[in-house]
């Protein structure tokens, strides 16, 4: 502004020349104050609107920073805006000393009535029977008729033995790794060794519940190892927690406010509808992958995700990827998890890397790669928006055991996971228990190079049956399951095509598979096997079965 | 005029063209830059090889936006400013040990209790590998434990957990399973309760000096408030039907949703137990405003005096009230003095409350190799019998000795029955009868007389000058040792 000054004599010279002139004595001052007002204030009304129009200018400016601000940023006031218009922020209630008071208040009178009004609809008088909150409902209704419960539990109730009960139901729907190496690890680990771990000043006080440091340095070697020690983990980035599903909870809370929402490439796991929106309020946006691109994710069918959300006013906060791909098996490589990068550093999001089935990885071509080796030669900025998530019970095959870690470069995320792990703890004698697992590096070598041994195996004499009766899987690398293309038995080429066949195959064939619709697989026909609870000798009695189901079909046809 | 006001005296004048440009450019550079502080910048799309090309492309600085975090993880992630966790921190820094480090801190301020290891440690030490390994045919079988089991918990360990917590309360009510959702702990089952019954800003009603846990285990996740009903000293702690029903129309004028009474019996910090009548009253008055009722009861088993426990579960299967309200909850980390085993227990008589609470159980479950630990011992009557009374009979003593050794010093406690703590009126230490005085007293414990005591404003007491003191931690001999440090401290502020 100083430099104006040679400037302001000039104007204010060719001005009493040019103005039909009223404003002599307004001139010097309004002069020096203000230059672009100079003309203004020295016309009639000029006081008046030399006031209004920068006032209105600085409120359209200010109108347009607020916008975009809402935006860009999470902890500001425009946050606090838009918080309090959804309907279910859980900031409205929580003191920010950078809100003025007023802003607060405002939050928690129209964050009241929304969430009251749907109570009010129920019946209040007293003695009337109580209500539950309104949000609990869709956990109530959650998916119950979907096939994926529905197949669960006629398991449950007819499993098949292959002495007591051979006509049961076989289980190709849940991914637990039972038969195939944990015997080796009881077996082979003296009972005393575990019982001494389990000592009762250790499993009985109180201790961190995100995990000893002991349990955390444990998990982190066998974490390089299941990734080929390709990477070294640091034990204080990690955060255990009770299962997979509520690591991926914790980071949904702590990534993206209630509305928000997340990227989820599609064919995915179909456990992400209940971990990422029940208790969070956040929603998922699916990314159909084809088959015709080998259902690998493309950047730009994500760009366009992503635009389109935006356009909805929906913000993104972050994408979901699992490495190896739950249902495909696949392996994203490393020229995908850079260019996944770069997408989420451009948009300024977070990746959620879930690699539970990171040491199951039992194909000779891929090569896995983990998010953590990409970010591991990033600057900070590019780390701080990575976090993965480890699934111990997965890899270990005990999944009775509960455990899981999230691995982050973030410390917010760090800090305020490890503080919300109290609401899903690790036990102590399930610390114990896995400390003296996995601590001897030389058990986790053979348990991992064992497991992934099984699981080829296995995967191959599934394989090679299916293509004997005609149906293809796409390449699976990784996990314990195959992606199978049974496009060619479903009468129509749709979902209820694909749900008549699913019912079939639980009916006639008796074995219970995930239908791609539970996997939110745009493309009706594909079915995930997990193959993990087969032994060699199941093969063909699925393969038979599975016959059967093709001939009832090709009758019909 | 007509066209751009503000620019028009600009423009006439002679250096006006350029002035009048200027400005505006000005504006615009600076929202511009404004802008972009806050934007990430494009990347480019030529393709350098990567690792060099990130590097130097973006050497300048902080050009790219750093990720954020959501707001809500925000208060979250930020370090506590609660004096119990303060408390809490400290002790973990500095921990007292009678041979090692004598001028450590002790601590006051956890509630377990270690009075009964030396029984625990026998039975674990007999039973526990064979209660995780065993199986109906008495052979080993990994997948009893290690697969996938429904998460609301085994049907053999709700049936034990029922017969045992009938048993600790005096046999008076009877437990049914099937209302019954096992939780990793008292602190999930808090959070899974408040989730299942308030929308996200509704709030629940709480007597006041609560535990501190509670604003976390509710507040961080679920969103819901906590309304504070203050209750006095002279009435020995002990909430009232008209204080309820002030703090519920004040609630209501302000536009809050009230969706439940919460309140732990025998109630923590303070210790004493709430009587039949009282119950009674609670029941009746959440009936008339039809909210619910959340009774924790995670200290049932260690009631000490002569008073007797009732639980809400008993008040309930009366058959005068509704019980479809009325949801419990329960732990063995206090009372089996398993902290570590994270064992808790949701029991509700309404219908969908159990359902989603099971499914809500994916995310808190007890896994199967402690299930199988849990049914053993749960379902072990003679130890748990055995255990019990020693239990009992100890925290006892321990409170005699500890509640003597404070009135000898002048300071008295409120009067209490169950718990592994008592609720002392330190007012006579204050220098200042407020909320300062008491934080000032809190931080001198804390760093001249090394004593670790929860202060009565992280419960959220109106009256200041209480303290909570665990006792169930210490030996025989620390007492003593406390007992000096607090009249030393009290010397040397009077001097």
């Amino acid at each position: 502004m100083t430099r104006t000054e040679p400037n302001r004599s000039r104007s204010s010279n060719s001005d009493s020349e040019k103005n039909s002139g009223n404003g002599g004595g307004g001139r010097t001052t309004a002069m020096r104050v203000i230059v672009p007002l100079q003309g203004v204030v020295q016309g009639r009304g000029g006081l008046f609107l030399g006031s209004v129009i920068p006032c209105a200018f600085f409120y359209f400016l200010q109108f347009y920073l607020k916008r975009n601000r809402k935006n860009d940023e999470s902890d500001n006031s425009g946050e606090q805006n838009s918080s309090a218009s959804s309907s279910s922020s859980p900031n409205s209630g929580l003191p920010d000393p950078t809100r003025s008071q007023s802003a607060g208040h405002l939050t928690e009178l129209t964050g009241l009535p929304r969430s009251l009004s749907r109570i009010l609809l129920s019946p209040r008088n007293s003695g009337g029977a109580v209500s539950v909150s309104g949000r609990v409902n869709c956990v109530l209704k959650g998916g119950d008729s979907s096939p994926y419960y529905v197949g669960q539990k006629r398991v449950e109730e007819d499993p098949y033995d292959e002495l007591g009960n051979p006509d049961g139901v076989i289980q190709l729907g849940l991914s637990q790794n039972i038969k195939l190496s944990f015997d080796d690890w009881v077996l082979e680990n003296p009972k005393e060794a575990i019982s001494d771990g389990l000592s009762i000043s250790g499993i009985a006080s109180y201790e961190p519940s995100d995990g000893l440091l002991e349990l955390k340095m444990a998990v982190a070697g066998f974490m390089s190892e299941a990734t080929k020690n390709s990477v070294s983990f640091d034990p204080s980035q990690l955060v255990l927690t009770s299962g997979a599903s509520s690591a991926i909870e914790i980071l949904s809370f702590c990534l993206a406010d209630s509305g928000n929402a997340f990227l989820v490439p599609t064919p995915c796991s179909p456990g992400y509808d209940r971990d990422v929106k029940w208790r969070t309020g956040v929603d998922i946006i699916h990314v159909p992958c084809r088959s015709a691109d080998n259902f690998n994710m493309s950047m730009v069918v994500l760009d366009r995700a992503f635009y389109q959300a935006k356009k909805r006013g929906v913000r993104i906060r972050g994408i979901i990827i699992s490495n190896p791909s739950n249902p495909m098996g696949s392996l994203l490589s490393r020229e995908n998890l850079y260019a996944l990068l770069d997408f989420a550093r451009e948009r300024n999001i977070h990746i959620i890397s879930n690699e539970i089935f990171a040491g199951s990885v039992h194909g000779e071509e891929g090569e896995f790669v983990s998010m953590a080796e990409i970010v591991d030669t990033e600057e900070n900025i590019d780390r701080e928006r990575v976090h993965i998530v480890y699934d111990l019970s997965k890899d270990l095959s005990f999944p009775g055991l509960r455990s899981a870690a999230i691995y982050s470069f973030n410390e917010s995320v760090l800090s305020a996971s490890r503080k919300l792990t109290t609401l899903s703890p690790v036990s102590s004698p399930t610390q114990h228990l896995l400390i003296s697992a996995i601590s001897n590096p030389k058990n986790v070598q053979r348990l991992v190079k064992t497991n992934r041994q099984r699981l080829q195996s296995i995967y191959m004499e599934l394989v090679k049956g299916l293509k004997e009766l005609g149906i293809e899987c796409t390449k699976s690398n990784g996990g314990f399951y195959c992606w199978a293309d049974m496009r060619g038995l479903i009468s129509s080429y749709s979902e209820k095509g694909e749900i008549e066949l699913w019912n079939k195959l639980l009916n006639i064939g008796k074995i219970n598979v995930i239908p791609g619709s539970c996997c939110h697989c745009i493309e009706p026909g594909w079915f995930r096997i997990c193959f993990s609870n087969l032994s060699e000798k199941d093969v063909p009695v699925v393969m038979n079965r599975i016959r059967k189901v093709c001939q009832t079909c090709k009758s019909q046809n | 005029m007509r066209l751009i006001v503000p620019l028009r005296g600009v423009i006439q004048g002679r250096g006006g063209l350029f002035v009048g440009s200027l400005i505006p450019c000005c504006l615009f550079y600076f929202l511009q830059l404004y802008l972009k502080r806050r934007r990430p910048p494009p990347t480019d799309p030529t393709e350098l090889p990567r690792t060099s090309s990130r590097t130097n492309l973006f050497s300048r600085g902080n050009s790219i936006g750093r990720v954020r975090v959501s707001s809500r993880a925000v208060p979250v992630a930020k370090p506590s400013d609660s004096p119990y966790y303060i408390g809490l921190e400290r002790v973990k820094t500095d921990p007292y040990d009678r041979i090692k480090n004598t001028d450590g801190i002790i601590q006051l301020g956890l509630a377990e209790s270690t009075l009964c290891f030396d029984l625990l440690q026998r039975w674990m030490s007999e039973n526990l590998m064979e209660s995780m390994m065993q199986s109906d045919d008495g052979e080993f079988d990994i997948s009893s434990i290690a697969m996938y089991k429904p998460f609301e918990g085994l049907l053999e360990l709700r049936v034990a957990f029922a017969d045992f917590m009938s048993r600790i309360m005096g046999g008076n009510v009877s437990f049914d399973p099937s209302n019954m959702v096992i939780t990793a702990g008292g602190t999930p089952a808090i959070e899974v309760l408040a989730f299942c019954l308030a929308d996200h800003g509704n709030a629940f009603l709480i007597p006041t000096p609560y535990y501190p846990g509670f604003d976390r285990d509710i507040k961080f996740r679920t969103g819901v408030e906590l309304i504070p009903v203050h209750c006095r000293s002279s009435d020995n702690f002990t909430v009232t039907v008209s204080a309820l029903e002030q703090a519920l129309n004040q609630a209501r004028k302000r536009g809050s949703k009230v969706s439940g009474i919460l309140f732990s019996n025998p109630s923590n910090p303070v210790g004493n137990i709430l009587s039949r009548e009282t119950l009674q009253d609670i029941l009746r008055f959440a009936q008339e405003k039809n909210i619910h009722v959340i009774s924790d009861e995670i200290f049932a088993g260690s009631v000490y005096g002569d008073k007797e426990f009732v639980s809400m579960a008993e008040i309930a299967g009366s058959g005068e009230f509704d019980k479809s309200r009325v949801h419990i909850i329960y732990g063995l980390s206090k009372d089996l003095s398993i902290p570590g085993f994270r064992a808790g227990v949701i029991y509700s008589f309404h219908e969908d409350v159990v359902n989603a609470a099971k499914k809500l159980m994916r995310f808190s479950s007890v896994p199967v190799p402690v299930q199988r630990i849990l049914i053993s011992l749960l379902s072990d009557v003679r130890f748990i019998e055995e255990y019990m009374t020693a239990h009992r009979q100890r925290i006892r003593d321990k409170h005699i000795r500890f509640v003597e050794g404070l009135k000898q010093l002048g300071i008295p406690c409120a009067e209490s029955g169950g718990g592994l703590y008592c609720w002392v009126d330190m007012s006579s230490l204050l220098t200042s009868y407020s909320e300062k005085g008491e934080l000032e007293l809190f931080e001198k414990l804390l760093t001249v007389a090394k004593i670790n005591a929860t202060p009565g404003t992280a419960c959220y007491c109106i009256e200041p000058g209480w303290f909570r003191c665990c006792f169930t931690a210490l030996a025989d001999e620390d007492i003593p040792v406390i007992m000096e440090r607090i009249r030393q401290l009290r010397e040397s502020s009077r001097s």
